[in-house]
């Protein structure tokens, strides 16, 4: 089987965020970026696939920025044969974000495009970006491409003729089987994705990776959602100590009123 | 303007978040219809009706528990709206996306405030950040967390409850087998108080002082990702961005360092008390009441004085 990994470059995850003085969005300059955590579990479950012998070709593809090539290599260098890189303009002043918004809608249009150009048969996409936190592109890609979906995948097996997908959902655990071509979305215990060691950083570097501009593809968004703004959280005035559990009971009980 | 709740209701008393989700429809002013989708929905179709605000109950009994392949016959009924609301559970966030993309709508996902007719906040980076989104999507579907919006109560008069002629559904996947986990504390998402433990506790057979003291305050347990990696409990028990968003009166975190994974899970709590022999730990930033010391005699002790 074919298979094709969306992939898309994120802050880094350790990266405690700060909104714009102002209110405009979250500061995004000279901040680390990296690959978003959830793609990265998808990159290593379909080196692994290549790996059993199941996969022909492993493809990569992401639609960012110029600098989202680095996300690439990345995936290459954990083991993809092949990278797309469809590139959004960026304005410059803030690396990582992008003059043209891509909703999720906008992803999932042009990720089937690419799925008609490329005919993979298992779609490999993580559960959601840790930056916008929406969880919709792979339900919206499976809609749009009328293919069976599997969200949030704890574990998945191919069994000769059908992928068998283990689901994490609320309450449990479900497994789905289902024919390919289909989507799935991965969670964070699928498995733990390998580090990209210095020889294969090396060999990354001559392995294919084309980019297109991402109006090559003919997608224009829908601008249906428009950020206005963007603020902080409001502050907790937490830090207060109690020195013992008494003290704790007593101030449960007639501060915090939460105990009778 | 009409609202659509679409609500998974399984046999017994109707889900709270689905009371939670009418009192955040108030807010937009309009019909407010409620869809139950489940399995023996009888009960829960009297109750719904008796909240106040529903103008509408309509039933979909289901063969299945809960199918893919409803997308389809869902957006069709969604375009009779111009509103379709879902609390955030897996389900929603597994079918709203997909009802979205069949109607060529932007959606809006986790919604903790409505604060006009197209104008809504949603949290980002792990809660981080709040985002002030417009949506100008001719219908507009949301998933909500329901524990951000206040609870319709049941009035006297009741509104008429129909059922829907049976739905088409065209699954493509085949539901091989489903571990439900069994529990008789309530549920976590709805809980008054959560007790939350971390890596810290050491073992499975240790996590059972959380259960204790959650026993004690009739609460539900939650767990950090930490413990849940390390097999003490199940992942639906998981409080964070990845697992569940909870905001109960009081929760009580112990042995958590507190990650902004982890807080993102808890942070809209009333209360958060923080049990940790880490001083340091970055819970404290954020608790209202911080506990320095050795969970395994706290603990203990916390239960036996309650």
């Amino acid at each position: 089987m074919k298979l094709l990994v969306a992939v898309k470059r994120v802050v880094d995850y350790n990266v405690k965020i700060r909104v714009k003085s102002d209110g405009s969005d979250v500061e995004l300059a000279n901040v680390k970026m990296g690959i978003n955590p959830f793609c990265e579990i998808a990159v290593e479950q379909g080196v692994r696939l290549r790996e059993a012998g199941l996969a022909s070709e492993l493809v990569v593809v992401t639609l960012g920025p110029a600098a989202a090539s680095e996300q690439l290599r990345h995936a290459l260098a954990l083991g993809a044969d092949r990278a797309l890189h469809y590139v959004t303009s960026d304005s410059g002043s803030t690396p990582g974000t992008s003059d043209e918004r891509l909703d999720p809608l906008t992803v999932a249009r042009a990720l089937q495009v690419v799925c008609e150009r490329e005919q993979p048969d298992l779609v490999l996409l993580g559960k959601q970006s840790i930056d916008s936190d929406n969880n919709q592109v792979g339900q919206m890609l499976a809609a749009l491409c009328d293919w069976p979906l599997a969200t949030f995948a704890s574990a998945i097996e191919w069994a000769g003729d059908e992928l068998l997908v283990t689901r994490e959902v609320d309450g449990g655990l479900e497994t789905l089987g289902m024919a390919l071509p289909a989507v799935v979305t991965v969670d964070l215990r699928l498995n733990e994705p390998r580090f990209a060691s210095l020889p294969n950083i090396m060999k990354a570097k001559r392995k294919p990776l084309e980019t297109e501009p991402f109006a090559a593809l003919g997608i224009s968004p829908l601008a249906q959602n428009r950020q206005l703004g963007v603020m902080a959280p409001p502050v907790r005035s937490g830090g207060a100590r109690v020195g013992s559990v008494d003290e704790l009971i007593d101030k449960l009980k007639h501060e915090a009123k939460v105990l009778p | 303007m009409s609202i659509l709740i679409i609500a998974q209701q399984a046999k017994g008393p109707l889900a709270v978040s689905t009371a939670q989700l009418v009192g955040a429809a108030k807010a937009l002013q309009g019909d407010i219809h409620l869809l139950l989708l489940g399995d023996q929905i009888t009960q829960a179709a009297t109750e719904a009706a008796r909240l106040q605000g529903v103008t509408r109950v309509r039933l979909a009994e289901l063969g299945c528990n809960w199918c893919d392949g409803l997308d389809k016959p869902l957006a069709a009924l969604a375009q009779d709206y111009h509103y379709v609301l879902m609390a955030a559970s897996s389900t929603a966030k597994d079918l709203l996306p997909r009802m979205a993309a069949r109607l060529g709508m932007e959606m809006l996902s986790e919604v903790i405030a409505i604060e006009g007719k197209d104008s809504f906040l949603r949290p980002i980076y792990a809660g981080n950040a709040i985002a002030r989104v417009q949506s100008s999507a001719p219908i507009k579907l949301m998933t909500l967390r329901a524990s951000s919006f206040p609870t319709a109560v049941m009035g006297e008069v009741s509104a008429p409850v129909e059922a829907l002629p049976s739905l088409t559904i065209a699954t493509r996947t085949r539901l091989v087998s489903r571990q439900a986990v069994v529990s008789s504390r309530p549920e976590l998402g709805s809980a008054r108080v959560v007790v939350s433990g971390g890596r810290a506790l050491g073992s499975k057979a240790q996590f059972a002082l959380i259960e204790a003291l959650a026993d004690k305050l009739g609460g539900a347990v939650g767990a950090s990702r930490a413990a849940v990696d390390a097999g003490f409990v199940g992942n639906d028990l998981q409080v964070g961005q990845t697992g569940k968003v909870v905001a109960p009166e009081l929760y009580i975190a112990v042995g958590i360092s507190g990650a902004i994974q982890h807080l993102a899970g808890m942070k809209e709590s009333k209360v958060i008390v923080a049990i940790n022999k880490d001083g340091e730990a970055p819970i404290f930033q954020i608790a209202d009441y911080g506990l320095v010391g050795d969970l395994f005699t706290l603990l203990p002790e916390l239960t036996a004085k309650l």
